[in-house]
């Protein structure tokens, strides 16, 4: 029994992470889009319907799945199909140890919201991080392309060097926290704003969110891949899936580094100035008012959606689109608004049910965090420039690792006197 | 009841994927079941309860020094033909001689004593506080000379690598 829920909790994350991805990639575009001051993908569309240009994506999923697999003459066979796989693997596995909310109590049994609380928590995070960069450099030496090969060096020397900065950087946390275990950091921190580690531990957010930057290979430290000197780094030869590994990986990595920065520093997925027990005593009352609040977002946004209907537009199915989705959200957000009125005078949540409903709040509220820092992600890409390779080294052991090291120190002092 | 099945199968990762280590010709494939041989290492560890030093060794061997040596090898770029010729060489039967006495010796002193168990630990020896505070305590002295000793290493390659610096 155990082993079964084990395994329906790895393949939900597995499912969750699978289909974000997409999402992001939308959200990528888009993002550059506006950075740039243009309007990104909106022309792929099913029977008009665009959806903002989310469409695109499904075309990108369909594209790389039928694709011609080339691999290469003299390539290393076996590690150029394996390269792929393990990026993909490791980025996917670090969320094992990731509390998604407080344990569910259901009667005498105790539902964990992450797959392993494992006493290593945070170590374990690293220590497969840190295999991360196999992917890459097989991929990068098994291709047999000089470009490719300079691309997996680069990341090699790149990450391991990162890794020391993003180590160290959390030391602090540790020290405070007295405990590795992700849930004992999120329950240290609790739900007052002012005792989240984004406030006490500043230095160390900084020297990781760097560094997490380098981890995963993303601009500015994206040089393994620094398309001006190296035409596309590591991944050169790839194409068809195996490509889309690569690049599912890297948006995977985004959401992991996420959801570690969101469980470290900013309270997981505590809600902040809200105390549990404040939720659990008013259950019905949170519920009913999300209830009311999800009816007139559905109706204000539909509306808004109908308003911008204009026949002869486009001249075709796209003149629809707003009528087509916005009209079904006007209709859901009276039909919720109707069932309240008529259910919702007394009633009072079952015990497990109530368990339940705390859990998805909480779930909600920390994807609504690791939401956000995804989106940081991809707002520093479009924002900054490239580092040049000496600068990457300089900025890694002789600027990071000194104020990491410094941080221990100083909050180890104060941990002493406290 | 899954425990013993994960021991032995890890365990037996762990000996196929040394024996394809030693056996393969070309050094960067060698270094890739080396570090399947790690991993398979590090889950034995995590089935005998000994969680921190399970994540270490994926942590230090797998993902930072095996990365430093393949590193080392994509740079150096030996192929498979240069080494191919010093396979067979004096050192090569040196190293089989000497392993064929080690087998021996473990042989020979498992047979004279008689295979005992041992006392089971308490549940979460393994565990990250209870080795550190073996560490900051009772084995404090051979930890700091370790680290110096670790030092002495960093500081030495330093002046090898950088003559005038």
């Amino acid at each position: 029994m155990d082993y079964a829920i084990a395994a329906l909790k790895t393949a939900s994350i597995f499912l969750v992470v699978i289909s974000i991805v997409p999402v992001l990639i939308w959200l990528e575009r888009k993002g550059a889009a506006y950075i740039q001051d243009r309007r990104g993908p909106n022309r792929a569309a099913i029977l008009g319907v665009r959806l903002g240009g989310l469409i695109n994506s499904l075309n990108d999923v369909v594209k790389l799945l039928f694709k011609e697999d080339i691999i290469p003459a003299n390539v290393n066979k076996p590690l150029f199909i394996l390269a792929p796989m393990i990026a993909f693997f490791v980025a996917t596995i670090t969320l094992a140890v990731i509390p998604f909310a407080d344990p569910i109590q259901l009667g005498s049994t105790k539902l964990l919201l992450q797959v392993a609380d494992l006493d290593a928590g945070l170590l374990y995070v690293f220590a497969v991080s840190s295999l991360g960069v196999y992917g890459v450099m097989l991929a990068g030496w098994a291709a047999n392309n000089k470009y490719s090969l300079l691309g997996g060096l680069r990341s090699a020397a790149q990450m391991v060097s990162y890794e020391v900065s993003l180590g160290l950087a959390v030391v602090g946390i540790f020290l405070m926290a007295g405990s590795l275990k992700l849930t004992d950091i999120v329950a240290y921190q609790g739900s007052n704003l002012f005792h989240w580690n984004i406030l006490l531990q500043p230095v160390a957010f900084f020297i990781f969110l760097t560094a997490l930057f380098a981890e995963t290979n993303r601009l500015p430290f994206d040089l393994p891949e620094g398309e001006s000197e190296l035409v596309a780094g590591f991944h050169v030869e790839y194409s068809s899936m195996k490509f889309a590994l690569f690049f599912m990986a890297e948006y995977a990595h985004i959401i992991v580094g996420s959801c570690i920065i969101t469980t470290l520093f900013f309270g997981g997925w505590h809600i902040p100035f809200v105390p549990v027990d404040l939720i659990r005593m008013n259950a019905e009352l949170v519920a009913q008012g999300l209830w009311i609040g999800f009816a007139i977002f559905s109706i204000l946004g539909g509306g808004l959606l109908v308003r911008r209907f204009k026949k002869g537009k486009y001249g075709d199915l796209r003149d629809y689109e707003p009528l087509v989705i916005g009209a079904p959200g006007i209709l859901i957000g009276f039909a919720l608004l109707g069932l309240f009125a008529i259910f919702a005078q007394d009633w009072e949540f079952l015990p497990w049910g109530k368990n339940i409903f705390i859990a998805t709040l909480q779930a909600g509220v920390f994807l609504a965090k690791v939401l956000f820092f995804c989106f940081f992600f991809i707002w520093v890409r479009w924002t900054l420039p490239r580092f040049r390779y000496d600068q990457l080294m300089r900025l890694g052991w002789k600027v990071m690792l000194p104020l990491a090291l410094i941080n221990i120190l100083v909050t180890g002092w104060v941990v002493l006197q406290s | 009841m899954m425990e013993p099945i994960f021991f032995y199968g890890f365990g037996g990762l762990a000996v196929v994927t040394a024996l394809l280590m030693v056996t393969r010709v070309n050094p960067i494939a060698s270094a890739v079941w080396l570090v399947v041989c790690f991993f398979a290492f590090a889950a034995l560890f995590i089935t005998l309860e000994a969680h921190f030093i399970g994540v270490i060794q994926v942590l230090l061997y797998a993902g930072a020094i095996m990365v430093l040596f393949i590193f080392v090898i994509m740079l150096l770029n030996i192929g498979a033909e240069e080494l191919k010729a010093r396979t067979m060489q004096f050192s090569g039967l040196l190293g089989g001689l000497v392993t064929i006495y080690l087998i021996v010796l473990i042989t020979l002193g498992l047979l004279k004593n008689p295979v005992r168990f041992f006392e089971p630990l308490t549940e979460g020896y393994g565990y990250v506080a209870p080795v550190g505070r073996l560490l900051f305590t009772k084995y404090l002295v051979p930890f700091e000379l370790t680290s110096v000793l670790l030092l002495v290493a960093i500081v030495g390659s330093v002046v090898m690598g950088k003559r005038k610096l």
